[in-house]
């Protein structure tokens, strides 16, 4: 395949046959501009890429977690309509659980301990030391065991939680749901609250904000 | 038929000139204020970036660990230093035999070292050797059985009943001191693990 490569001279064209030193030597330079450019652009990236990816993750793992929430065990404050008009996301903030300090009232997004591969999210009824009225569970009366808390879902009856297995071991708690972020509508801060029936019992815990005003 | 028309042009770049004038003292504190500036920034730039990728590697590769206590002897004995991988646990490939460290079930801030004597469904016996009604347990779905080797001074699965298999952090893998002792470490010598026939 014959290639003709001109050269800028102030003569004008000149054709390949006229000088072969000039075309040889631009073929070269335009292969060296190009390759160069390619492995310039390639090493841009792998240094970017390495820089980016433990970034990111990092950041996952750390300081904030962002999930969809799919199914109906936390209705109405989460999905209230189902996933009919799309599923909430919430911002799960892993900084603050970082020393396994959740409250009452908080909803946390834990390992499954059924399935480790699946997080759940529910909402914390009680801590280590509290005495709780269960429902559905094997003992009707339960104190929590130091290190673990329960958790339950709003919606009673259409959720897997500790009434099913259990105290869980705050190990596997993964972080705590602080915001709303999708769909726009419904963007909010969640606050903390626990049912009013659902208060433990007896309550070892000084807590400060015991009532809560609604405004 | 395409022409590329090539003109090679050299571009020259002269060296910016240092200023001289002595009423530029200001300025030159400026210049160096932002000089140092780059420089700490640049400096924290490359921290976040390493401190990143030792917080990938520990959590997805592998990290060190010292062991103490006396409930996984003569296997791992007081004071040992052990390499514990995270790629076993992180694809959920875990198997009966492989000594673990998992974060205790009472103490978040807590590790221990145990062996896996029983995967979810697998059937446990719980009555010592000297009972003579035999009881067993069948391990739940998500959890794992837990015991250390040096069965009379462990308390393991056999008092706090099975973990949550997210509870683990990582297999054990290598020994790395003492010296004398290095390398991998041995099967269980407790003879409680029981192999599935199928």
């Amino acid at each position: 395949m014959t290639r003709v490569y001109y050269t800028e001279d102030p003569e004008g064209f000149r054709g390949i046959g006229d000088n072969e030193n000039t075309s040889t030597e631009v073929t070269f330079r335009v292969m060296a501009q190009q390759t160069g450019a390619g492995r310039r652009y390639i090493r841009a990236f792998v240094s970017g890429f390495f820089v980016a990816v433990p970034v990111t993750v990092t950041v996952l793992d750390r300081l904030a977690y962002v999930a969809r929430v799919e199914g109906a065990s936390m209705q109405p404050s989460l999905n209230p309509e189902g996933n009919v008009t799309g599923s909430d996301v919430v911002l799960l903030n892993r900084w603050s659980v970082r020393n396994y300090q959740v409250r009452r009232g908080d909803i946390v997004s834990v390992l499954s301990p059924k399935n480790p591969q699946q997080k759940i999210i529910k909402r914390v009824i009680a801590l280590e030391g509290d005495f709780i009225k269960t429902l559905g569970y094997k003992n009707r009366y339960l104190k929590v065991p130091d290190g673990h808390f329960w958790i339950e879902g709003d919606h009673r009856g259409h959720s897997l939680d500790s009434n099913s297995f259990g105290p869980v071991s705050l190990g596997l708690v993964h972080g705590r749901a602080s915001h709303i972020i999708w769909p726009p509508n419904r963007w909010q801060r969640i606050e903390p609250s626990v049912p009013p029936e659902r208060r433990p019992l007896i309550d070892w815990h000084a807590d400060t904000t015991e009532e809560q005003e609604e405004d | 038929m395409a022409l590329s028309k090539v003109s090679v042009r050299s571009v020259s770049m002269a060296p910016t000139q240092p200023d001289d004038r002595p009423e530029d003292g200001g300025q030159r504190g400026g210049d160096m204020f932002r000089g140092v500036l780059g420089k700490t920034l640049c400096f924290l730039g490359y921290t976040v970036q390493y401190g990143c990728i030792a917080h990938c590697g520990f959590e997805y590769i592998g990290e060190f660990v010292t062991c103490s206590g006396p409930s996984m002897e003569p296997t791992i004995t007081n004071y040992d230093v052990v390499f514990s991988e995270r790629l076993s646990r992180n694809f959920y490939r875990i198997e009966k035999g492989d000594i673990v460290i998992a974060k205790s079930l009472f103490d978040p801030h807590m590790n221990v070292c145990k062996r896996v004597i029983g995967l979810e469904g697998d059937k446990i016996c719980t009555s010592g050797p000297s009972d003579v009604f035999k009881t067993h347990q069948y391990v739940p779905k998500g959890h794992v059985w837990l015991e250390g080797d040096n069965l009379r001074n462990s308390t393991d699965s056999r008092s706090y009943g099975p973990v949550p298999y997210a509870l683990i952090r990582g297999r054990v893998c290598l020994k790395l001191w003492p010296p004398h002792n290095f390398g991998a470490l041995n099967q269980s010598p407790t003879g409680r693990i029981v192999k599935r026939s199928d």
